[in-house]
């Protein structure tokens, strides 16, 4: 086998994020295995807008990070999670909408420009703007443009319709940077309004027994999605703190939810029967959750895909029901954008950006990133992360 | 089909025993006899013969998903189970099918015959009418294996509920090799007594681990204590001059025991014997290791049977006369073994069938004592039996314990890591350890179970940070983690590179506090293997 490799910089060939000269150095060694080099492929000759450091998504020539994980002076925020919204950036811009949690999160005193979807900014030759990426209520896609070069960092995303963010635009542009949370075929997700209809359903059986219904969704995000489509002619909502601050900060923000009852001291346990209860996964196993016996749990996320998965939350249903693009939706997303060059960050990265190769024949190529995509509890890295040292 | 899957849905979503039963009671109340009866087949692990190959299923679901074969091996790694797999990236399609459960059942037994464009067309177009929920059931009736949470004990509830019989009843009819094709449960269930089936044995009554001070337990002379033998359990029963040796996983193992063919002259008609099997040479019982080589033979030549001849060692006895003797008390039972015993050995001087003998304790600390010494005999440890107890059905507490002795335990290095199966899918659970030899680590054993889940999960995060090296589902990582891995027996091995393998190894605890220079050596391992095979002739 014979690589030709072009005169070319250390930085212009990559493979898995690694420079040429390791690569030589592995190909070199005894323990080389030719099929690991499939993806060994000379980037194209394209400007290097985005590259990628140990801060995070890097573009040199605005001087600003994208997501990054460790301090630097100017970041864009594509939304407020906590693995791509950190602490201790001098400056941040984000959606408008991702501003109030933000502040919430990370201090009210961060430093933080709100922008609008499509609004553009320059800084130093690029032209940046926010498209909406669906994932959660404020989250973004950044779009970055620099002599006439297209840049897209998707962050999260979907292109099911929540009925809360807004919808997931596709964006053209040269190269992409995609998540690959549930980049695998058999992570094929069901019909949005089906699993409602389950969740009633659901609610309503447990709610006849004189069960409880406890569902347990991320805080941001997921629990207002969730909300939004319970029919609440079944019963009362109760939220557990944690979802009630980040519903008041939707509330004042975007717009109004179903009527729901903070859990707090006020409120007499022995009334809650039949309710839905939405809570943190954190609250899984806790004192507080044991004071709204006897009730029945639910967990709403794309894992729940899997049977072993569901078996061993330990949880009585799993609804798959994820802020994240399934398999179909991330290769239409891909496709979608019409870029040559796609790097693949957190999830099953090696595999999809794989499959970008040999089925679409796109530059693909696998990042190494601090982003997790859906945990199913906060505490731990999510099962699919495929990351190898 | 539907219903049938419906039932594997509701039981699937549930982990209550009591909805479980619940949604069997529901299903055999409406479901067409001849599936209901399949149903019970399948949950109690009765599975039809497999007549479609996997390799047939990837190349089918291949091309109908348009998927290529590397990608469908890289999400079976992860989903860790095949039927769901394939139903999983399977074209998505809505149910339109109104096959009965048998029906379909009765299709595949057919497929045996044929060859492979009618095998193909058969389930590549069963495919297309089926939901996804459909499609995992129907993949699994082709692969075979129903773990979906559901005992025998559970089903036996379920059934007792539903037909109005006594829990009993219903696990003896349910034990013992029955056919679902052309049956059904009401005619399975309502046999007058076992004669229709002189092969039947009696449901085994299963001990707990002892968790509580033998103490508590009241006074010694309440009790019978015996060891704890590591062979097979077992039933050998003797009806209509014919014999039946069955092992309590419900195999029916007569061939396999040579030795015993002469007890139909020895034993009485109508005489059902629990105990274990296991070969004993010159007064010593083998060890398990044994034993495995010699039940894994398909013909057993005359140098097995003289290497690894095999006995009972009787503990109870189920039925006498002809009649079920399971209601009397221990002590009654065991005195009607003794002489039933004594009687065939005047017939069978050389009876292949030993008394379990009684350790005399007349203290806890006697028995306490007894327990320490269970490896001298190649013993696990310690039986308790109440002499006043009934033989019930299935594990119960209260009358039997099994006092097992602790295990051996050493300390090894975590060198591999592959994803688990069924609960455990899509996490490294299935891990490789390794001991030092000289500077470099050798594998050992793999062990799969003794972590709490909040471990496995720390576990699966660290592994996938420190991960060296992929080879398809496993992966190679850096050296660092110690674990204590606990086993219950060592025996050479040839074919492992340390040279010994271990019996039911598991991990103990994650030795957090220990560095991997405090692992352990192959040397010390081999020291374990002197130490406790000597005196077995092996």
């Amino acid at each position: 086998m014979i690589i030709h490799i072009k005169a070319c910089t250390d930085r212009t060939y990559l493979y898995n994020n690694r420079s040429i000269s390791h690569v030589l150095a592995v190909i070199s060694s005894a323990t080389c295995n030719w099929n690991d080099f499939y993806t060994l492929r000379p980037e194209p000759l394209t400007l290097q807008v985005i590259t990628f450091d140990n801060c995070g998504i890097y573009c040199a020539q605005a001087g600003i990070y994208i997501d990054p994980w460790k301090p630097v002076a100017k970041a864009i925020i594509t939304h407020a999670h906590s693995d791509h919204a950190r602490a201790g950036m001098d400056a941040y811009l984000a959606h408008e909408h991702a501003v109030p949690v933000m502040k919430f999160r990370l201090g009210a005193d961060i430093n933080v420009q709100g922008l609008q979807y499509n609004e553009v900014i320059m800084i130093n030759g690029v032209r940046i703007t926010l498209h909406p990426s669906g994932h959660i209520w404020g989250s973004a896609q950044v779009r970055l443009e620099y002599k006439g070069e297209v840049w897209v960092v998707s962050g999260d995303y979907k292109l099911q319709q929540d009925g809360i963010s807004t919808p997931f635009e596709p964006v053209k542009c040269h190269s992409f940077i995609t998540e690959s949370t549930f980049g695998l075929p058999v992570y094929q997700f069901p019909d949005v309004d089906e699993v409602h209809a389950d969740i009633n359903t659901w609610w309503q059986k447990n709610k006849a027994e004189d069960k409880n219904s406890v569902l347990f969704a991320y805080a941001l995000g997921k629990a207002q999605r969730v909300i939004q489509h319970l029919d609440t002619t079944i019963g009362q909502i109760y939220t557990h703190g944690a979802i009630d601050n980040i519903n008041k900060i939707y509330e004042s923000t975007v717009g109004a939810l179903p009527g729901t009852r903070r859990i707090d001291q006020s409120v007499n346990r022995k009334e809650i029967k039949g309710a839905m209860i939405i809570a943190p996964p954190s609250a899984m196993d806790t004192p507080w959750l044991r004071t709204l016996q006897p009730y029945r749990s639910g967990i709403c996320s794309g894992w729940m895909q899997l049977r072993g998965t569901r078996r061993r939350r330990g949880t009585d249903r799993g609804f798959i029901l994820s802020d994240h693009a399934d398999w179909p939706q991330l290769n239409t997303a891909v496709q979608e954008t019409g870029a040559q060059n796609v790097y693949v960050t957190h999830g099953y990265k090696s595999i999809y950006s794989r499959w970008l190769q040999t089925n679409y024949g796109l530059n693909a190529t696998e990042v190494e990133t601090l982003y997790t995509g859906e945990a199913l509890d906060e505490n731990l890295d999510k099962p699919g992360d495929e990351s190898v040292q | 089909m539907k219903a049938f899957s419906d039932l594997f849905t509701n039981i699937d979503e549930t982990t209550s025993t009591n909805e479980k039963i619940d949604a069997l009671v529901a299903y055999f109340a409406k479901a067409d006899p001849q599936d209901a009866i399949w149903c019970v087949a399948l949950l109690s692990g009765r599975r039809p013969k497999r007549t479609v190959k996997t390799s047939e299923l990837w190349e089918w679901s291949g091309e109908l998903s348009g998927l290529p074969v590397w990608l469908q091996a890289e999400s079976y790694h992860i989903v860790g189970d095949l039927a769901e797999t394939i139903s999983l990236i399977l074209p998505k399609n809505t149910s339109t099918n109104d096959f009965t459960l048998h029906e379909i059942i009765d299709r595949l037994a057919e497929l045996a015959n044929t060859d492979e464009p009618q095998r193909k067309e058969y389930i590549t177009n069963m495919w297309l009418q089926m939901d996804q929920q459909e499609l995992l059931v129907f993949n699994k009736l082709i692969t075979g294996g129903f773990r979906v949470g559901v005992s025998d004990k559970i089903i036996t509830k379920a059934l007792a509920k539903h037909y109005h019989i006594d829990e009993n009843i219903v696990a003896h009819r349910l034990t013992g090799s029955w056919e679902a094709r052309n049956n059904t449960l009401t005619i399975l269930l309502s046999s007058k007594d076992s004669a229709t089936d002189i092969s039947k044995p009696y449901p085994f009554y299963l001990a707990y681990p002892l968790e509580l001070a033998p103490a508590e337990l009241g006074a010694v002379d309440e009790w019978f204590i015996e060891r704890k033998y590591d062979g097979i359990r077992g039933q050998v029963i003797v009806r209509d001059n014919t014999l039946f040796a069955w092992s309590r996983g419900e195999d029916l193992l007569t061939e396999k025991f040579v030795e015993f063919k002469d007890l139909v002259q020895s034993l009485p008609n109508g005489t059902v014997i629990d105990g274990e099997m296991l070969p004993m040479k010159d007064g010593a019982y083998l060890p398990f290791h044994v034993m495995q080589t010699r039940i894994g033979r398909k013909n057993v030549t005359k140098k097995a049977l003289q290497e690894a001849p095999f006995v009972m060692v009787c503990y109870d006895l189920l039925e006498h006369n002809g009649s079920d003797i399971r209601h009397l008390s221990l002590a009654e039972r065991r005195k009607m073994l003794e002489d039933l015993l004594n009687a065939a050995k005047n017939i069978q001087p050389d009876l292949p069938l030993h008394i379990s003998p009684l350790i005399n304790c007349t203290t806890w600390d006697d028995v306490t004592a007894e327990r320490l010494r269970s490896r001298e005999y190649n013993c696990e440890g310690l039986m308790l039996k109440r002499k006043s107890s009934e033989y019930k059905t299935g594990r119960r507490s209260g009358d039997w314990w099994k006092w097992k002795v602790d295990p051996l335990s050493i300390d090894g290095v975590l060198i591999y890591a592959q994803r688990g199966h069924g609960r455990r899918a899509d996490l490294y659970t299935d891990y490789t350890f390794g001991v030092w030899d000289g500077d470099t680590l050798v594998p050992f054993c793999k062990a799969y179970s003794g972590l709490t889940d909040k471990e496995m999960a720390e576990a699966d995060a660290w592994i996938k940070k420190h991960t060296l090296e992929k080879f398809g589902p496993v992966r190679t990582v850096t050296p660092e983690l110690v674990f204590e891995i606990g086993f219950e027996g060592i025996n050479p091995s040839p074919r492992h590179k340390s040279g010994v393998a271990l019996r039911f190894p598991r991990i103990l605890r994650w030795r957090k506090d220990k560095a991997t220079t405090e692992a352990n050596t192959k040397e010390e391992l081999l020291t374990l293997l002197k130490i406790y095979t000597t005196g077995t002739g092996t």
